[in-house]
């Protein structure tokens, strides 16, 4: 069976500096990938390459059986399959959380609205913020809307998920609340990779850890290997620096 | 000072102006603002000469008094034409509706611009991420947004353009001003109209403000 992602010698510049200085990597169906690594390493270029938030450089990706570096690839029906969560939220502030949640399905006319509705409500059961359908993000704490934000990616019933540093920005108490909604994804087999700070997460979710530095990918292992003994001195020292 | 007996004489000379103050008004701004828009949309695209024919436009409005501009579209343009072997006149009222939608156009394309730009650009990044167009995701998640943003520099053009509105006198058009100045010329009372001249642009505006105030209030985020 052929991997679900597979990124091939991608580069990234912008302007004269290399971001991204060959990646290369598959990654399997319902598999967890964590990303880790100091700022500036090119974590998040790589994450958003995958969607094409950021235009490649060169190299290839495929997603699906489909070359989504392919300048002639429908960008717009790809990323229906491939839900992102970002750092900021970026949920949108003039509609409330359902709203939010139903933007995209009934922009795209994908079901009945009834029926956008439906499944709307569902997502905010499932991410535990029933009782905040009709709130605007702006009274809801980061917590809560980083759930939401999950929720209206889900909407789109992604076969991928992306998560750029989805808690940084949250104060620590609200930290868990985010992470035990990306485990019950993982726990139903969603393909995901996450991009993270958050050690904790990665030990316990991940299948695959990946160590990035200087825009290349110095080292993969599973969890319990990258974090009981690392190979690469860059990664000891990195992870020393955070355990 | 006979504010009292002047009002009495000249008030249903200024309403009648005040209507055509607001009629010119009115439908000079609803064309800006479709203008305005194309216009912003032109500098927001890829294509260099859309961006250009933006500039430029933006750039000759911003750079020139709009009292020569009025002029200009009144008496200038029509030569132009018959230089031309076209016979075309306006009338004052089209002159005056056509300056004012151009140069109300071109400060609400800066506005406009402006505002979409203050959108965080996460918003487009998360709309694009959701499988939603660049046009798609512009009309429903960035332009609703924008135009909360920019909702009180919109409703201060509204204002000036109101107030520019009686510069359009000079080519003929009734508005008040134009009601005053003949008004004045018969009855050499200047001190008392000019007064309830300035009164009258200065309740309608408090009115404007007020109803604005309001409607920021309701939609503001």
């Amino acid at each position: 069976m052929t991997a679900q992602i597979i990124v091939n010698n991608l580069h990234k510049y912008f302007g004269k500096l290399e971001v991204l200085k060959g990646i290369s990597l598959e990654i399997q169906r319902g598999q967890v990938v964590c990303v880790i690594g100091p700022s500036g390493s090119g974590k998040s270029t790589f994450l958003r390459c995958i969607n094409r938030l950021e235009e490649p450089t060169h190299g290839d990706i495929t997603v699906d059986d489909i070359l989504i570096t392919d300048p002639k690839v429908d960008l717009n029906k790809v990323r229906r399959n491939i839900g992102m969560v970002f750092q900021q939220f970026n949920l949108f502030p003039h509609l409330t959380a359902k709203q939010n949640i139903m933007l995209a399905p009934l922009e795209l006319k994908l079901k009945p609205k009834r029926e956008i509705e439906q499944k709307a409500l569902e997502l905010l059961e499932r991410v535990g913020l029933s009782e905040k359908a009709d709130v605007r993000p702006r009274q809801l704490s980061g917590g809560q809307q980083q759930r939401v934000a999950i929720a209206r990616a889900l909407a789109m019933e992604p076969d991928i998920m992306l998560f750029d540093e989805p808690t940084s920005a949250l104060d620590p108490e609200m930290v868990g609340e985010v992470l035990a909604v990306m485990k019950e994804l993982a726990s139903i087999g969603m393909t995901m990779v996450v991009v993270t700070h958050e050690m904790g997460f990665a030990r316990d979710v991940a299948d695959r850890v990946l160590f990035m530095d200087g825009g290349i990918i110095m080292e993969e292992a599973p969890p319990a290997e990258m974090f009981s003994n690392p190979k690469n001195p860059r990664t000891i020292e990195f992870l020393n620096k955070v355990l | 000072m006979n504010l009292g007996k002047v009002f009495g004489e000249v008030s249903p000379l200024l309403f009648q102006g005040l209507w055509i103050t607001l009629e010119v008004t009115v439908l000079s701004l609803l064309m800006a603002f479709i203008l305005g828009l194309c216009s912003c949309f032109m500098a927001l695209s890829k294509r260099a000469v859309l961006r250009g024919l933006s500039k430029v436009y933006v750039g000759i409005i911003r750079g020139t008094p709009l009292l020569v501009q009025v002029i200009y579209i009144q008496y200038a343009i029509p030569q132009l034409l018959q230089y031309a072997g076209f016979d075309v006149r306006f009338t004052p009222f089209f002159a005056g509706f056509v300056t004012l939608t151009l140069n109300a156009g071109a400060y609400l394309s800066e506005i406009f611009r402006g505002a979409i730009n203050a959108v965080n650009p996460g918003q487009m990044e998360a709309a694009r991420s959701l499988g939603l167009s660049h046009a798609q995701a512009m009309k429903i998640v960035v332009l609703p947004q924008a135009l909360r943003i920019c909702l009180p520099s919109l409703v201060n053009q509204f204002i000036i353009t109101l107030k520019d509105s009686s510069l359009i006198s000079v080519i003929g058009l009734a508005d008040i001003m134009y009601q005053a100045k003949i008004y004045v010329g018969r009855s050499m009372e200047s001190f008392a109209t000019y007064t309830w001249v300035a009164l009258f642009y200065f309740v309608i505006i408090a009115i404007l403000s007020h109803i604005s105030k309001t409607v920021e209030k309701k939609v503001m985020i």
